[in-house]
């Protein structure tokens, strides 16, 4: 088996050292959230100045490890004192936030909005409101659009952005895009032509007079003067996802992709790894999180599982325990460890095949508890840091 | 809605005609739906599976290549889709509407496109009307859907709703009226989100039966957990493990079976660990479940997840847990 230090080149430390942005990304499932913690905290710990972590939808305990519980879109600092709980005098500052969609849509508006009455007009549009808390896509644009907005704050030496479960995992690198094209289409004039002109165009009636009969004329009306005042913003809407693109493209970001070595979510990293090799953005790292210790790949100790099964009865009977227990236990115990050696050794496998091999490739063992305090994010962060 | 619906015995999951398997990335959703599928194959049922994500995943789990969105055999008594919201659409002008549009699809879809970004409920109707338009046609005893992720299943079910809130007149209005009561008939249509005992996975399914009971009429009919470790000591044989790891019966375990029993035993503690750790959150799902819904366990497979076999083993796994 090629022991992947051997591919491995460099360290997280040594390639945050050199970045202003690491963008976590990955499959559903795989610990995404805890790894931009940790990284940031560990980032905090030993690069010094100010780290900030952006995260989408952390697991309750660790919003509250974080102290992010109801702060919603505001950055706020991790208290010092929690860092010397942990054991550790950190050289910099750790910040978190959250994440809150709405908000960020409606300072989006605030900032985009020609004048005061539109600004409310698109505020109140219902329409609107459910593009910015339900639209799923919208989740991706506003996560770019956030880093954004606070890289160019310069308030931060670096910046670990946490991105939303979606349907794929590249959906948050098309987003500004995407979100660029839905403003300044052909299409979107169509629909908003004749209630601006109140004439009917030659080229959209029968795209109107289909519309018209599946929808109704009303609906139409309503999604019109929506984006008639979407519309107001259409250039500065343009400029800014322009902007987020650039910004993803820069050499001071990062991206780190996280998984598992389980089947799916490994073919899934795969592919987002080649991915980002074909958009010419940087892939910086893969974390591998949850893999199992490596004493299980251990072939005495399978061999010595194996006897111990085989010979259970025997064995027993030298024990000073009831052997009408033991016997049975050491056959699961054997049987036990024989079952996760095998997933042991099938995660060394895939792990060993991985096709896009970035120049760090960080390994995490599964911890037993759920990691829900900044001293566990740092356990992790010791495991994949160097 | 305010009513909730008895949730209808285990043994009559399959008695539904639409079934939503839902849950967050990682739990299993896909190898679950393909086990449904089989299982209810297996018990008589004529079944379509649909793959809402279009990844692909489903097809693989019965060993079939790439599947569109027409519904293909891939085993006896299944057929699997994927689905297509510009067939759906292309589909549903020419059946409901008889609007022949090989030729302009093209910018009409690009148009829906862009509706259904703005409005609530337009992709998720064109989805959802497909599913509700095979369970009318009667060509399927039952319907599963490997839904999207927890939110996305309610914004489905929810679609006919939405759609019904803003569109008053038109001829999509009287299309969503019997989709709304298929929908929101608990003993034609359910949802089974799949969890593990984690977390994060968890309190998402408290959170979506929550949802689903609050804004959507359908019900929840079960909800499976996947990947439950084995138990592997009882208390009293815990007691024994611990001796076990005192140096003088460790030299003894290491002269008999020839070698370190260590990592043997370490791994063991490891197991046992982490399955109490998974049970936390188990117990904690089945105190705040409504009681009503059961909670069928699957084990988790220490063999390959994905293709046949493994979907033939977690069937056989569901059909335990669920009985005849």
């Amino acid at each position: 088996m090629s022991a992947p230090a051997e591919v491995r080149r460099g360290s997280l430390d040594q390639l945050l050292a050199s970045k202003e942005i690491a963008i976590t990304c990955g499959p559903g499932g795989v610990g995404k959230t805890t790894v931009a913690a940790s990284v940031a905290a560990m980032a905090a710990c030993h690069h010094g100045g100010k780290v900030l972590v952006v995260t989408v939808d952390p697991a309750r305990r660790l919003a509250d490890a974080l102290g992010l519980k109801g702060l919603g879109n505001e950055e706020h600092r991790i208290d010092a004192e929690m860092f010397r709980e942990a054991g550790v005098s950190p050289r910099g500052e750790l910040w978190a936030a959250m994440l809150d969609t709405k908000a960020s849509w409606d300072a989006l508006i605030v900032r985009h909005a020609p004048d005061a009455r539109t600004r409310e007009q698109i505020l109140r549009n219902p329409l609107y409101r459910n593009i910015s808390g339900r639209f799923v896509q919208s989740h991706d644009y506003i996560a770019m659009e956030r880093l954004f907005e606070i890289h160019s704050t310069g308030d931060y030496d670096l910046i670990v952005v946490d991105t939303p479960p979606s349907r794929h995992a590249l959906d948050f690198l098309d987003a500004p895009k995407r979100m660029a094209e839905f403003f300044s289409s052909r299409l979107l004039r169509w629909l908003i032509v004749p209630y601006r002109s109140r004439m009917v165009t030659l080229a959209s009636r029968p795209f109107q007079q289909i519309a018209d009969r599946i929808l109704g004329t009303q609906f139409l009306t309503d999604i019109s003067e929506f984006f008639i005042l979407f519309q107001s913003m259409h250039a500065g809407f343009i400029e800014r996802a322009d902007a987020v693109v650039r910004l993803l493209g820069d050499r001071r970001t990062t991206f780190l992709v996280v998984s598992t070595l389980d089947s799916s979510p490994l073919s899934e990293a795969e592919q987002f790894a080649g991915e980002l090799g074909r958009r010419h953005l940087h892939l910086g790292a893969m974390v591998l999180n949850r893999t199992l210790p490596d004493y299980l790949r251990d072939p005495a100790a399978l061999a010595v599982a194996r006897s111990i099964g085989e010979r259970a009865d025997e064995l027993a009977g030298r024990l000073p325990t009831d052997p009408a227990i033991t016997a049975p236990l050491l056959r699961e115990i054997a049987e036990s460890f024989i079952n996760f050696s095998l997933v042991a050794r099938r995660e060394a496998e895939q792990r060993n095949e991985l096709a896009h091999v970035p120049e760090v490739l960080a390994t995490a063992p599964a911890f037993e508890h759920d990691i829900a305090s900044l001293t566990g994010l740092l356990a992790l962060g010791q495991t994949i840091w160097r | 809605m305010t009513t909730s619906p008895a949730a209808p015995a285990t043994g009559g999951l399959f008695g539904h005609q639409l079934l939503f398997v839902t849950g967050k990335g990682g739990v299993g959703k896909t190898t679950v739906t393909a086990a449904l599928a089989q299982l209810a194959a297996q018990r008589g049922k004529r079944v379509l599976a649909c793959d809402i994500d279009a990844s692909g995943g489903l097809g693989a789990m019965f060993e079939a290549g790439p599947v569109g969105f027409v519904p293909t055999p891939v085993a006896p008594g299944v057929s699997v889709m994927s689905m297509d919201t510009e067939a759906s659409l292309r589909e549903y002008l020419k059946v409901s509407l008889r609007i022949p549009l090989a030729g302009r699809i093209g910018p009409l879809a690009k148009a829906f496109d862009f509706v259904a970004t703005a409005a609530p409920g337009v992709r998720e109707i064109l989805t959802v009307g497909k599913l509700c338009w095979e369970v009318r046609e009667g060509h399927y005893d039952l319907v599963v859907v490997d839904a999207p992720a927890s939110g996305h299943v309610v914004s489905q079910l929810g679609a006919p709703q939405a759609i019904n809130d803003l569109v008053k007149v038109g001829q999509i209005r009287s299309q969503t009226d019997w989709m709304l009561e298929l929908l929101s008939d608990p003993r034609r249509t359910g949802v089974i989100p799949v969890t593990i005992p984690e977390e994060m996975p968890v309190s998402e399914t408290l959170e979506l039966t929550e949802r689903i009971e609050r804004e959507t009429s359908a019900a929840v009919v079960a909800v499976i957990v996947n990947k439950v470790l084995p138990e592997l000591f009882s208390t009293r044989e815990e007691a024994i493990f611990e001796e076990l790891r005192t140096p003088a019966n460790l030299e003894v375990i290491a002269a008999d079976a020839g070698g370190d029993p260590g990592p043997v035993l370490e791994a063991a503690r490891l197991a046992v660990s982490t399955r109490r750790a998974r049970a936390v959150h188990l117990q904690l799902l089945q105190e705040r479940l409504d009681p009503r819904v059961p909670i069928l366990l699957l084990p988790y497979l220490f063999t390959r997840v994905g293709g046949l076999r493994s979907t033939r083993q977690v069937a056989t796994a569901l059909g335990e847990e669920l009985g005849s």
